[in-house]
Parts: structure tokens; sequence; C-alpha cells
């Protein structure tokens, strides 16, 4: 086989910052915080590349939304051994109010023009938590989806075996290409870029396209009245044995 | 006072009754003889949205659909049979969610936030060209929602702009809705008409336990990378026998192959609220507590004190697992 495979990356706050509310409510401070791709995508690059390697797929394309800052996980992409990329430009304004389906479809727009056979996205994102894209492009194009993929194996004739990790345990389904697939924690161990991977992405093709250029236009769906610190817990105590814990939960009422 | 508080609360009524003449559609999730406990949650939730019809699809959902029909606040339920959706493909499901809103209209559609509700949904407000909110945790209004962010580290309250809301709600922040007092009516819904489709359901790989459900357990008791080895699991299980528990995990625990993966918690596994959350041997990372963070009490036992998990516990014991949990079990008994 040799499929035109098609892996989405978001830039979001590193997941190991703690992050703040905005005092003004208007959101979560992004300033000066460090960024990095989000780990699922991390995870469907690497998916996307174990593909190539095993010659099942032939070009390896990264896609990424947001304002140019996006060029830096595009780079990283690149760095890991994507082949290419695809900057979809949109301007910080306009990016604070985009959502999953306005992603979706510029997606939809790439994978047409790129006559993709695979789409490769994260589950979710870690900063909005949506858990929507891929679901949404996967609707747009009329595309049979697996989501939550954590084994993904060529199975002949263009099927794909997909184990999907849900609620009671793990599924088994087929998928006939072109699909999307998004991809859970355990689909596989990303790699680091090494060195001279590093340098030689200088030189991959990176392409930037325009919100317009694509033909879109972003009605907005929905408008954040406000975000605000989630309710915090009184602070609790340190009890001192195994009695005491009992004791505790006991007169708490929430043990017998 | 009855009378006060009538009066005070007209006003919002008829003006929630003029925005919801339609109602809303609740996708029940089922597995052929029972609901799942999160549609009754979704139910409740429906209903401050309007009036709530059910549908119910599968290859076989008589049973489902009845049980459904008696819940007090569902008026309508629509069935759709076909052995197509043995399986429950979410490109099959969402042509029946879709072709079910085409024909009534309704104000809203939602599932629960649950694996299956999360494929679903999204594509059902792709088809309709509107947004969605996942993982409602409240309804302000018909039109305002409010849902959490950064692993619920921001609580964010938004308005969905469309004529249709399309939304998942987390089951533990809504009650479920009391079984055994409706008499809903029963109909047949949209029928699937193309069900040539590029996906195939092949089998699932239940994981057994004789364990309560995690994300209905009143008591958790969850272990993580303290455990040190999947045999280990064992003085949780044991722990848990005694306070009739359900056993969870950390993402650590799962990753190190000491626990199947459907028992993580956290933003990227279950979220759970039970009465009693025990973490034990649980550092207390970022994405697990916002799996368990609105839980009534947190306990910890944990060795090392710093151990951020005692930001969050009501009681906390700074003790070598392997020593206190032993104990707490002869204790127990």
């Amino acid at each position: 086989m040799s499929l035109r495979v098609l892996v989405g990356v978001k830039r979001v706050v590193d997941y190991a910052v703690k992050v703040r509310v905005k005092p003004d409510k208007s959101g979560i401070i992004t300033d000066g915080v460090k960024h990095s791709m989000n780990p699922f995508d991390e995870i469907a690059v690497e998916e996307a590349l174990r593909l190539k390697e095993k010659q099942i797929a032939a070009d390896v394309l990264a896609v990424s939304c947001g304002p140019s800052a996006s060029q830096e996980v595009l780079r990283h992409a690149l760095a890991l051994g994507v082949d290419r990329a695809i900057h979809i430009d949109v301007e910080p304004k306009l990016y604070e109010v985009m959502e999953p389906l306005h992603v979706a479809k510029a997606l939809s727009r790439i994978v047409t023009d790129e006559k993709v056979d695979l789409v490769i996205l994260g589950k979710q994102a870690i900063d909005d938590d949506s858990n929507q894209t891929g679901q949404m492009l996967a609707a747009l194009l009329d595309w049979p989806q697996a989501l939550f993929a954590s084994k993904l194996e060529p199975d002949g004739e263009g099927w794909f075996k997909v184990c999907r990790e849900v609620d009671s345990g793990v599924e088994l389904v087929r998928i006939k290409l072109p699909a999307v697939v998004t991809t859970d924690l355990r689909l596989n161990e990303p790699r680091y870029a090494t060195l001279p991977n590093i340098m030689k992405s200088k030189k991959k093709p990176l392409l930037k396209k325009s919100i317009s250029e694509l033909g879109l236009n972003l009605r907005p769906h929905q408008q954040i009245m406000e975000v605000n610190e989630p309710r915090k817990r009184d602070s609790g105590e340190l009890v001192s044995s195994v009695d005491d814990l009992l004791g505790k939960l006991r007169k708490a009422g929430v043990v017998a | 006072m009855a009378l006060l508080r009538s009066a005070l609360l007209s006003p919002f009524r008829l003006k929630w009754q003029t925005v919801c003449n339609k109602g809303c559609l609740v996708l029940a999730e089922h597995d052929g003889c029972q609901v799942a406990p999160a549609t009754l949650n979704a139910i409740s939730a429906g209903d401050k949205l309007g009036d709530v019809s059910c549908l119910v699809v599968g290859e076989k959902c008589s049973a489902a659909a009845k049980s459904v029909s008696k819940m007090k606040c569902v008026k309508n339920v629509f069935v759709t049979e076909h052995k197509a959706l043995h399986g429950f493909l979410p490109e099959l499901v969402s042509s029946v969610v879709f072709a079910c809103h085409k024909k009534i209209q309704f104000d809203a559609i939602l599932a629960a936030a649950t694996s299956f509700g999360k494929s679903v949904m999204p594509r059902v407000a792709a088809k309709l060209d509107v947004g969605c909110a996942s993982d409602v945790l409240e309804i302000k209004s018909p039109e305002v929602f409010v849902r959490p962010i950064y692993a619920g580290n921001g609580i964010a309250t938004l308005k969905l702009l469309d004529a249709v809301k399309v939304l998942t709600v987390r089951s533990t922040c809504f009650k479920p809705a009391p079984v055994g007092e409706g008499s809903a009516k029963i109909e047949p819904g949209p029928m699937l008409e193309d069900w040539t489709c590029r996906s195939e359901f092949v089998e699932q790989q239940t994981s057994k336990s004789e364990r309560p459900q995690l994300t209905t357990a009143k008591v958790v008791i969850s272990g993580g990378r303290g455990l040190k080895s999947g045999e280990n699991f064992k003085l949780l299980y044991d722990l848990a026998e005694c306070l009739g528990a359900a056993v969870g995990a950390s993402r650590a625990a799962v990753d190190a192959g000491y626990c199947d993966n459907d028992m993580q918690v956290g933003q990227t596994g279950k979220i759970v609220a039970p009465d009693l959350y025990m973490a034990i041997g649980i550092s207390g990372a970022i994405q697990h507590l916002a799996g368990m963070k609105d839980s009534k009490v947190i306990a910890a036992i944990n060795k090392d004190p710093d151990a951020p998990i005692f930001q969050v516990t009501d009681y906390g014991l700074v003790a070598d697992l392997f020593e206190a949990v032993p104990e707490m079990i002869t204790k127990l008994k």
C-alpha cells in the first residue's frame, strides 16, 4: 500500500503546566506559558511514521491550525520524520474563538485537496478537552471513524483492524479507507527527535494557507461567557494512623 | 411559602417553555436488554431542556425501550431496530439520530458523555452544521451550559448559538432519572435506510469484574504506581471487597501494566464522583485529579508527605501502603 496519511497537530499549553484562570474570567492565561504538541497528537504522528516505516504509508503530512506559533509544532513533527507540513494560518483573535467544527472544516478541505487516504488525529486536545474534531471531520467527509484507537493494523484490501478503548474494555472494529482514526494514549510510545533529524527538518516543506484561501467562513457556534476557577476543596487534614483514618471516614458516614 | 416559590419560579418557567417547544432527544445507550446507568443521568439533564423523547437504537432493543418508557420524565420513545446496528457503529447510529431530528426538529439532542455518546454526538452536530458542547456539568438555561476545560482547571460557561443544541453530559453531575412511574408511548423510530457502511463491528472484549461499576460505585479505591506490581493490586481488591467498592487506577498504573485501561480514572479515562474516593499510592497528577476531584470525601494513603494528592484530600495518611492497607482490611473485617 502507499497511503497518503494526514496527521493533525495542535499547539497547546504543556500538559505539566498548572494553568490559571485570567482575573477577568475571559479565559486561561497562556502568555509566557510553556506550550508543546498536544500529547495525543504526538501519538498520531508516531503512528503515521510507523505506517511509513512498514511501507504502508508513502506520504505523511502534518497539518496545524492556528497563529504563527503553530509552526513550532509543525517543525517538531517534521523533525520527528513527517514528510511535509501545512500551516493553516489563523490570526490570534480569530483563533481564540475557533471551534472543533471550524478545524474539522479546514481539515476537510486539505484532505480533499491532498487526496488523503487516512487521517489520524488525537482523541482530544488537552486544552479544550472537546473530543470532537475527528468525529466531525469523519461526518463532513462521510468517512468511517475509529475513535480511541489503541491498535491499528492493515487488514488487506484497504481495510484496517482497529482496537478501540471503550468504557467497558476493548472493542475491535474494521474500517475501510478512506477513514478517520483518533488516538488513545495506549496506541504507542512516541519517539524523540534526533539532532540530525532536527537539522534535516529545516529543509522540509512547510506550506502556509489562510482560512480565506480555503474558502472558509467561520460562523461562530458558541460564545464563551466566562471561565471560572474550579471550586476549591476545603483543606483537609493529615491523620496519624489507620484507626484514625477509619474513625474519620466512619464519622463522615462513608464507611460503615 | 410554596406560593412564593412558584411565583418566583414562574417567569423562568414561562420563558423556558417558550424557548423549548419541541423538547429534546436523548440517545439511549444499552446492551440489548438493559439501559446504561449513564443514560438515566442524561435523561434527567434532558428534563431541564423540555419534554424528553428517547431514541433507542440497536439490533434488538425492545427490552431497553420498555425500561426507558417507564421513566417519569420520558414523554416519547422511538425505537429503531436493524441488524446492521449490531455493535452500535457510530456512522449508522448518528444517521438514525439525524433522521429522527429531521422529522421532529428538536431543540436539543444529547447523550451521556460515555465512549458511545462521544462517538455519536459530534458526528450528529457536524451533519447539522452546528456546534457541540462536550461533557456538560451544568445546564444554566436551554442555551447556556457549563463545561470543564484544561483538565477541569477552568470551568467555562458558554452559550450555544445554533437553533439546535447538541451536547454530551457528564453523568456524575446529574441525578439519575427516577424509574418506574411513567408510561411513555413506544413508537417506531426512523428506518435505517442506507446501511451500507464502511466500518464493521468485530467484537468486544469486556473486562470481567464482580466489583461494582466504576462510574456508578459509591466507593472507589484506586491504585497508582506505588502499588509496584499487578499482583499487589490484589490488596486493593481485598480492601474493595470489605467496602463494597469499585477499583480504579491512575494512568501510571495502567501504563505499567498493573491493570486494564478501562480502570483508568482521569482526564483521559473515566470521571467518577463517588461518596468516598480512596487514592492509594497515587501522587495526584493534574490529569488524575480531573477524574475524581468532585468526589464527596477523598482519602489518600501515600508515603510521600509532599505528594500533590494531599492538597485535595479530606483525610490523608502518610504511611507505607503495604502496611496500612492490610491493617485496614483486618480492621474492617
